[in-house]
């Protein structure tokens, strides 16, 4: 029996606190619900847990040549090092090799041939990281090199894919381009990125009694590690439980290549019976795991005086890496965001899944969707040079209009298209005409100190591409006591997911944030999730925490219903407090109540996304239920005689419809743009000619450091604009769309070397413009200036 | 045997391995878990903890990277983590103010940014000033990557906990602390073994020299910030070490004898080195500023970045353009040679077996002295130099009188342009021979290509550093605006 306590306010009390606002409900700014663990310390990742005493520590092995056969493996050294238990190879593993998401292509461990320099071969388990570490320098494999390919315009050239090419096709592009009055061929090679998560890839298992496991894995998606390490071990999904409290940032590398190192830990532990973590260290973890795909563009663009596009074919090469991943649907997306926010009356857009002899690239923030956009923006600064315009003016122009001139590529209507509006709001707030002047009055004066300005925008597809993935499950239990108990198939990787949920939830039962605990991410609590991915964690998950916590208190207002002889409308949640015609009580007695007259206070939610449908084989329809707009503009101030530059202004305008959370949204937006600048500036992945990478830590591959972020900074949110679609709270998803914001930090450096050319010539600039990229670059301009 | 209190507590480790880090020691020899490993090479500070010492009576509190910390650099100081900021239940100011200004995301780089901000917190000069957030922000947390946030907030909560500043636990007990510290000998030299592996921990000068005559193959631990990664990414072990920075005599500095000279002792870290170079050669401290990262500085030391020798230090070209010597010392005795003689060839330099840098001596400016220093690297903050760029040229009557124009990155060696210093000698100060000692630089050095940079970004960067000297001198009165001063603005936050 429970412990029925007595109310302890007066009705004249309750009803006071019924009229009071609710602090933590949807729409407050509240902090982070990790925040003051992680400022302590106390906030526990997998390598902080507690260790089994018997726990064994995983390393591997991995190949130092692109593309070989492998002979022969040597590993009898390895048990020279104290403490190693088990060294293992693929033949070892007791189920399925192949640990490949979405098409086979990925074996655990390499079985006869290595595809690319840094795949692991041998696993080592040992009683200490450092001993495992130490024996996996001990292996010797004999190789028998094969021909490796590293460049992915080669690739290309020799139709070298990991899958089918897919084309958008609207109109009839070649014969626009005949009729175009102006023309423009052009090719622009996009670098990739490391996801530089401050939380390496990491693993922990413990074998159950049942021949399954437990697995504590940082991952993105718990419902496919659970799949994979039930798959490699041999053993039904029922047999695997896989527990995700938080990662140390995900940014997409957590999405499918956390799987490999719960599986390589499953094996180590049936094969041994012994729990086993695995971390990798950050050189292992930048040389193993894919990044965000390199690609190559080519394309042929017709204008007219104006400087309207009337027709473009693109091509877009993705550098895939040795195997499918989720190449398929990155490319695709880079597809769907060629347009951008740009309506492209002809267009052919072709995308190539080239692969190539390196790690196998991935899901990154964005999904190819900024490799789509890039060279699109490219395009627009050339016209305005060409025309001598602005290139805002050029932007503003090819913008989607309402009614017209809204139809995309893959044959999507854009409708509530609220660029041309907020596109104004910005120009005002930045003041970027008055500015605009003003930099090409400092540029006449300053020898070889110059400043750049760029107005870029963004529209961004909101929803998996992969139509089945757009659902998602929740649990929420309500304790007797009036606690909330609450989880979703969502994980927490720094975004605010659990957050924003537990204010969705708030929000429904008018309780503070304070009442509800979320707890780990689990496949036994809520079943089949789709990956924290496609910015869609609170669109979906959200939806389906309001679902479950919607379908308790319908049965909250059924009871008092029948309690009170009151109609539905006559009931009311508030504040902490229900109102049952004129019968106030806290929550806390509604579920008293509601325990002793044997309501069920536990519920599941489940949601999936309406509207959207896409026929691959006609190349149409409606892979986005809505789209999610954001403009930047950026300044930067360039040394002319070295190449480096310094981001001296940035205002961002950027649409969340209704914010669920301020604080956060505005942290996504600010962030996302810095990892878009990083990507284009400073962030250079470079390979050796043996497919080695080369930079493979902090000292060589540079993200942005504090001074990267610009000296000026203002960002705002797009006000009194609620998603007209039925989203959760009409609120849009924020996780991705920003980080194309910092296109405009590229664009402005180019801004800033054209005016060394008087704005005439657009420099040649690819991704990412380091400080060499960018002397480079004009030193071309000067060559091509003096012919 | 090593001591020192893991804050108040005294800890008296008799069996560590003078190999483990004070990050591994952390998190794996004490379990505790709030200090993150995020890269194990110094360069993300997820690491960073603080050590306080006592120095003219107070405790001075210094952030510095774990990974990189062997540990017998706590002997006789407080290590102080991101576990121990909370006092009664409560968080700290730092910490405060991170979660309130939504600071932390994912939060794996917290604990690092907020022992950073408690650092900075604990030595900010200017309450007043530094509220308006200032280059002593950025340089506190230049060295903290952050992937989640872009930084704005966490500007925020540095601003918030410099003016939240307050009298905390840590100052209620200064003057324990104090006397706890002080009852660790640190006259007396210590030694820590374990693992087959010694760490000799002396305070004297001719401790150095014995030891060394007796182990000529021990390895010198100055800062480590180099010598750990060793240990961290390669996986080796070293046998025999000897810890310098308890040798006060290797730490002075000395700018107040009258021979026209600075002394700078080898060991002495660079965050020490910074004022008084810093004074006498305005770019020598704006160079500091982005040498590597504060936890780095705080450790690193001058002797250490000139005697390992790498073609990429940023201090050897600076030592070298403006006249520095070394002072080597060995049982035998000491010799001084001038620093662009010490480099021989790539990692070889001119040190005898058992011989180590004592001293360093860099003369005072002149009147006619215009140094100039130049740092390119990809990034602003903590990177390695492209290329990096010393040029002292003094004109009398228009006419070059002296040249010496040295260069990190171009070749081997931290080197001299010889043949354009030639070029240059006697000729009139105008763009034609700045024009043909770029010619000249060409043919000086014939740079690598890397991941850093190519052969010929490298060539055209050593040249357009010239043509940019010769920019900024010549209008040095007509207030251009220079570049590094924009990545100095304060941000409005």
């Amino acid at each position: 029996m429970s412990n029925h306590s007595s109310p302890t306010l007066s009705q004249v009390e309750l009803e006071a606190q019924f009229k009071g606002e609710l602090k933590t409900g949807v729409g407050r700014g509240i902090k982070h619900e990790s925040g003051d663990k992680h400022v302590s310390g106390e906030a526990l990742y997998i390598d902080d847990k507690l260790e089994f005493p018997n726990q064994l520590h995983l390393s591997v092995h991995t190949s130092t040549e692109a593309h070989a056969k492998i002979l022969d493996i040597d590993t009898s050294d390895c048990f020279n090092v104290p403490g190693v238990v088990s060294v293992f190879t693929a033949k070892d593993v007791p189920g399925e090799l192949d640990v490949g998401p979405v098409l086979a292509g990925d074996p655990l461990l390499a079985d006869d041939v290595v595809e690319y320099f840094g795949q692991p071969i041998v696993a080592i388990a040992a009683t200490s990281h450092e001993a495992a570490t130490l024996a996996s320098h001990k292996v010797k494999v004999v190789y028998e090199p094969l021909v490796a390919i590293l460049d992915v315009k080669e690739a290309l050239e020799k139709q070298h894919f990991v899958q089918d090419s897919h084309q958008l096709v609207i109109g009839n592009s070649d014969a626009a381009l005949e009729k175009a009055k102006y023309r423009l061929k052009g090719e622009l090679n996009i670098g990739g990125q490391e996801h530089f998560y401050l939380e390496t890839q990491v693993a922990s298992v413990l074998p159950t009694e049942d021949g399954g496991m437990i697995v504590y894995s940082s991952t993105q998606n718990p419902t496919e590690v659970q799949k994979l390490v039930g798959s490699v071990l041999g053993v039904p999904m029922n047999n695997v439980l896989v527990d995700m409290r938080r990662m140390g940032g995900g940014f997409g590398g957590k999405e499918t290549q956390a799987a490999p190192i719960a599986c390589l830990c499953a094996v180590a532990a049936q094969l041994t019976k012994r729990p086993t973590k695995m971390r990798l260290p950050r050189a292992l973890d930048m040389s193993m795991t894919g990044k965000r795909h390199p690609f190559y563009v080519r394309y042929d663009v017709g204008y007219d005086d104006e400087g309207r596009i009337t027709a473009m074919n693109m091509d877009l090469a993705g550098n895939c890496g040795y195997s499918p991943d989720l190449s398929g649907s990155i490319v695709d997306r880079a597809m769907f965001h060629a347009d951008n926010a740009y309506f492209i009356e002809h267009a052919t857009i072709t995308g190539y899944r080239c692969k190539t002899n390196i790690a196998s690239n991935t899901a990154y923030r964005g999904f190819g969707g900024p490799q789509g956009m890039v060279p699109t923006e490219d395009i627009l600064d050339r016209i305005a040079r060409k025309l001598g315009k602005d290139p805002l003016d050029i932007r503003k122009l090819n913008y989607y209009g309402k009614g017209t001139r809204n139809i995309t590529p893959y044959h999507q209507t854009i409708e509530h298209n609220i660029l041309p509006e907020i596109t104004e709001e910005l120009i005002e707030s930045s003041d970027y005409y008055t500015r605009r002047a003003e930099v090409r009055d400092f540029n006449t004066k300053s020898p070889y100190l110059k400043k750049g300005i760029a107005f870029t925008p963004v529209k961004f597809g909101i929803s998996f591409t992969n139509s089945f993935l757009n659902q998602a499950g929740a649990l929420i239990h309500v304790y007797s006591d009036g606690s909330i108990h609450l989880n979703h198939g969502g994980t927490e990787m720094g975004q605010g997911l659990n957050t924003k949920i537990q204010q969705i939830v708030a929000e429904v039962f008018q309780v503070e944030v304070g009442t509800i605990q979320i707890t780990a991410t689990n496949t036994e609590k809520v079943p089949n999730t789709s990956p924290t991915a496609a910015s869609s964690g609170t669109d979906l998950n959200g939806k389906a925490a309001q679902n479950a916590a919607l379908t308790i208190k319908q049965r909250l207002i059924d009871l008092l219903c029948a309690k009170f002889s009151v109609l539905e409308s006559d009931i009311e949640f508030k504040n902490g407090q229900v109102k049952a015609g004129q019968t106030f009580m806290s929550f806390k007695e509604l579920i008293e109540l509601a325990y002793v007259s044997q309501v069920s206070l536990s519920s599941t939610g489940y949601y999936k996304t309406p509207k959207i449908y896409y026929d691959r084989d006609k190349a149409a329809g409606r892979p986005f239920y809505y789209f999610s707009y954001g403009l930047a503009c950026c300044e930067v101030l360039v040394d002319t005689l070295t190449g480096e530059y310094k981001f001296t202004r940035t205002d961002i305008l950027h649409d969340v419809g209704a914010t669920l959370n301020p604080a956060i949204d505005i942290g996504q937006i600010e962030g996302g743009f810095i990892q878009g600048l990083g990507w284009l500036t400073t962030e250079e992945l470079v390979w050796n000619n043996k497919g080695r990478l080369m930079t493979n830590g902090p000292a060589s591959y540079k993200i942005p450091a504090i001074a990267d972020m610009p000296s000026d900074f203002r960002v705002n949110l797009v006000e009194s604009r609620k998603n007209p679609e039925d989203t959760v709270y009409h609120s849009k998803a924020v996780g991705e769309p920003p980080f194309m914001l910092g296109i405009a930090a590229w664009c402005a450096i180019k801004d800033a070397v054209a005016s060394i050319g008087d704005y005439k010539i657009h420099p040649n600039i690819d991704a990412p413009a380091t400080p060499e990229r960018v002397l480079m670059g004009i030193e071309q301009l000067k060559r091509e200036m003096a012919n | 045997m090593i001591q020192f209190l893991l804050n108040q507590e005294l800890k008296q480790e008799t069996q560590l391995d003078p190999n483990m880090t004070v990050l591994t020691y952390l998190r794996q020899h004490l379990r505790k878990t709030g200090t993150k490993e995020g890269c194990a090479s110094g360069d993300c500070g997820a690491c960073s903890v603080v050590l306080a010492d006592v120095v003219h009576g107070k405790l001075r509190y210094r952030s510095i990277n774990a990974c990189l910390t062997f540990v017998s650099a706590l002997h006789g100081k407080q290590l102080i983590t991101v576990e121990d900021l909370q006092n009664q239940g409560k968080l700290h100011t730092a910490q405060q103010a991170m979660a309130d200004c939504h600071g932390s995301q994912c939060g794996f780089c917290t604990p690092g940014f907020v022992m950073s901000l408690f650092a900075l917190q604990k030595n900010v000069k200017d309450k007043e000033e530094d509220a308006a957030g200032s280059a002593e922000i950025q340089e506190a947390l230049a060295g903290n990557l952050c992937r989640c946030t872009g930084y704005r907030p966490i500007i925020e909560a540095a601003q918030q906990t410099i003016s939240d500043r307050t009298s905390d636990q840590f100052d209620a007990q200064e003057n324990a602390t104090i006397a706890r510290l002080q009852t660790i000998s640190k006259t007396a030299p210590a030694l820590l073994t374990d693992n087959g592996n010694t760490v000799y921990i002396p305070t004297k000068v001719e401790h150095v020299t014995e030891y060394l005559s007796v182990h000529p193959n021990a390895r010198l631990l100055a800062g480590g910030t180099d010598l750990a990664l060793e240990v961290t990414q390669f996986h080796r072990s070293i046998e025999s070490l000897i810890y310098l920075g308890n040798v006060s005599e290797l730490s002075h500095i000395d700018d107040t004898s009258d021979t026209n000279e600075i002394t700078l002792g080898a060991a002495a870290p660079l965050s020490d080195c910074y004022s008084v170079l810093a004074r006498y050669f305005p770019d020598f401290g704006e160079l500091l500023h982005r040498f590597a990262s504060l936890q780095i500085r705080n450790q690193g030391t001058l002797g250490g970045n000139i005697g390992n020798a790498s073609p990429i230090g940023d201090s050897p070209p600076l030592l070298i353009a403006l006249g520095a010597s070394v002072i080597l010392r060995s049982r035998q005795g000491s010799r001084r040679l001038a620093l662009e003689d010490f480099f021989i060839d790539y990692k070889q330099t001119a040190l005898a077996e058992s011989e180590f840098i004592e001293k360093i001596i860099i003369p005072k400016p002149t009147s006619e002295t215009s140094f100039k220093a130049y740092k390119v690297s990809k990034r602003l903050d903590d990177d390695i130099s492209a290329v990096c760029a010393a040029i002292n040229v003094e004109i009398t009557n228009t006419k070059v009188t002296k040249a010496i124009l040295a260069f990190g990155g171009m070749a081997a060696i931290p080197k001299r342009a010889t043949q354009a210093e030639a070029s240059l000698l006697g000729q009139e100060w105008n763009s034609n021979t700045i024009e043909k000692a770029c010619e000249a630089l060409a043919t000086d050095f014939s740079p690598l290509s890397d991941f850093r940079a190519s052969h010929q970004y490298r060539t055209l960067i050593s040249q357009n550093l010239l043509r940019k000297y010769f920019i900024e001198r010549s209008s040095e009165q007509d207030a251009q605006p220079q570049f590094y001063d924009a990545t100095r603005v304060t941000a409005h936050v």
